[in-house]
């Protein structure tokens, strides 16, 4: 803790640097996080960082603390302390409608859409905070056109549809919101193997469209096979990490993640 | 039988409308904090009490002489008594007066409620806000009983004429300006930006947050439309019944939780129908057998209607697929 509140100063004085070189500097950069849920300690000290245009991939197993690292750079969960830097400004413990503000998107575990409204009115959710009717009007084309399927079913009620179109929709309705960083929280969960594939077609579309990812996943195979890069979580640490492709040869990796013995 | 019928029915879309008003109160809450607002009943009594403050500050000889004796810089109601009470013009801007001004004041009551007795009780285990809502309750029932008498009569307004069928200016009044309110809040809910929000921080809390929306106002502002409808509920039953007591809000809070049930709770439409359907089953019951009965026979509707739909009339049942 000490140490932390020395690294402040200098992270405030570093700031204005951080903005005349953005274009080098990390998008985000996660320093010594640490996140409990009452006493659970779930988050102990991790410190990553995500580079503009990258997809990087956080994989682990379950309850090693992925999606309580992607609730909390949402701000759905307040940190216990650490700090998260969106292009040089620290959002670690802002609100979560702030954080969306700021253009970091989360697409959450378990779809989450609205069960109640049209896939219309979902899309439009996503683009709750924007003004710009015109931009608004062609993303959401540009949206269907990425997910035919959606546009089949414009006027059903969310709840109507099924689990890989939730899918597809959580993701549109993301992507509504003109994300700078999209956090996808297992993707793949529960999802037939042929609707993943269009899904993980679908991320390597956005990153070509300049849309930096961070990937928490538990299909570690197809996770590390899209990412630039990655981060092995194991009980709330980061165990390992390095490119897709190194993680992917990795003897423990492939042992723990890969089921190879 | 026929004049007799249509006289109750009347009568029954009276009270169906102050039902519908207050039930939208809790209706509104429970979809968002699936919290029942037992202080809902106290915003009605709030609101009738304000409104009848608002009244008399504008139109009683006696309250106005009492006020500006304290109140100097208030002599200027004085001079204004005769425009509001003498002219039409003056009187419906009196009502207007009164009506907004209670709605806006008891709206900021239900706003200071949730800041300061519920939202440091959201992540608390559910019985917690209830009973804060009941501490609440009890706290402006003898909020009420210290500052004023038990029961204050309340000025009727309006002209007592019958145009037949039971039809009074009264019953006019409450009837068309509780259409109006229901139609206006279901336009804003559903096609408004903020109504929006309003549903989607109903359906999905996390969620609604990830989208952008500030999940606090949002239900600021529930706490705030749901009290002010429950506040203009209140000078209805005021000019209604001709009296404003400090537990009013009772009997109404209990049968308008119940239209809230009855419609399907959480449900905006719901609560209307439901409002209008006790309301109307009330008065027929208390018209055809026996008023000692009507509650009896309002409950046994809603017992029925329970078992062959448990979530209300129209509550909705979209399957959620995980």
């Amino acid at each position: 803790m000490a140490a932390l509140t020395t690294d402040t100063p200098d992270v405030k004085s570093d700031a204005p640097q951080e903005t005349v070189t953005a274009d080098t500097a990390p998008m985000l950069q996660v320093t010594d996080l640490h996140t409990s849920y009452g006493k659970i300690h779930a988050i102990k000290g991790i410190s990553f960082q995500v580079n503009r245009g990258e997809i990087v991939t956080l994989i682990g197993a379950n309850g090693a603390g992925k999606s309580t690292t992607l609730r909390t750079l949402s701000g759905l969960i307040a940190p216990q302390s650490g700090s998260i830097l969106f292009n040089g400004s620290d959002i670690a413990g802002l609100k979560p409608h702030v954080i969306t503000a700021k253009k970091i998107i989360q697409v959450p575990e378990g779809r989450r859409i609205f069960p109640k409204m049209t896939v219309r009115e979902n899309l439009d959710m996503g683009a709750f905070l924007r003004r710009d009717a015109d931009g608004i009007k062609q993303d959401m084309e540009w949206v269907l056109e990425l997910f035919p399927r959606l546009a089949e079913r414009i006027n059903q009620k969310g709840g109507t549809l099924s689990g890989g179109e939730q899918q597809m929709l959580a993701m549109a309705r993301g992507l509504m919101a003109r994300p700078e960083l999209l956090m996808l929280d297992e993707p793949s969960m529960g999802l037939a193997p042929v609707i993943v594939e269009v899904i993980f077609e679908t991320i390597a579309k956005l990153q070509e469209k300049g849309i930096t990812i961070l990937l928490v996943e538990q299909n570690a195979n197809l996770a590390l096979g899209i990412a630039d890069r990655g981060y092995v979580l194991e009980t709330g640490d980061i165990k390992l990490t390095g490119t897709g492709k190194e993680l992917l040869a990795n003897e423990d990796v492939r042992k723990s993640y890969l089921g190879e013995d | 039988m026929f004049n007799y019928i249509v006289s109750q029915l009347v009568n029954g879309v009276t009270l169906g409308g102050m039902y519908a008003l207050i039930a939208l109160g809790y209706t509104l809450v429970y979809g968002i904090l699936l919290m029942i607002n037992f202080a809902h009943s106290e915003m009605f009594m709030s609101g009738g009490y304000i409104g009848l403050g608002v009244l008399n500050l504008l139109s009683n000889k006696a309250v106005q002489a009492a006020v500006v004796a304290r109140l100097p810089f208030l002599a200027f109601l004085q001079s204004a008594r005769t425009f509001f009470t003498g002219s039409t013009i003056g009187m419906i801007l009196m009502l207007l007066i009164v009506f907004g001004i209670s709605a806006v004041l008891t709206g900021c009551l239900g706003m200071l409620t949730e800041r300061f007795a519920y939202r440091p009780l959201r992540n608390a285990p559910r019985l917690c806000p209830l009973i804060s809502a009941l501490g609440i309750s009890i706290f402006l029932q003898n909020a009420a009983l210290l500052w004023i008498d038990n029961s204050i009569p309340f000025p009727s307004l309006l002209p007592t004429r019958d145009f037949g069928f039971g039809i009074t200016p009264i019953r006019i009044f409450i009837i068309v300006t509780s259409l109006i309110l229901l139609f206006v809040l279901d336009r804003f809910v559903s096609t408004t930006r903020i109504g929006k929000a309003m549903r989607a921080t109903s359906q999905d809390q996390d969620a609604a947050g990830l989208m952008g929306i500030d999940i606090n106002s949002v239900i600021a502002l529930t706490f705030f439309i749901g009290p002010a409808l429950g506040a203009v509920a209140g000078i209805f039953s005021g000019m209604y019944y001709g009296v404003v007591t400090y537990n009013m809000g009772f009997f109404p809070g209990i049968k308008s939780f119940t239209a809230a049930v009855l419609g399907g709770i959480g449900n905006l439409r719901g609560a209307m129908l439901g409002g209008f359907m006790l309301g109307i089953i009330e008065a027929l019951a208390s018209g055809f057998i026996s008023s000692g009965y009507k509650d009896v026979i309002a409950f046994v509707i809603l017992i029925i209607v329970l078992i062959f739909r448990p979530g209300g009339l129209l509550g909705e049942s979209v399957v959620e697929k995980v």
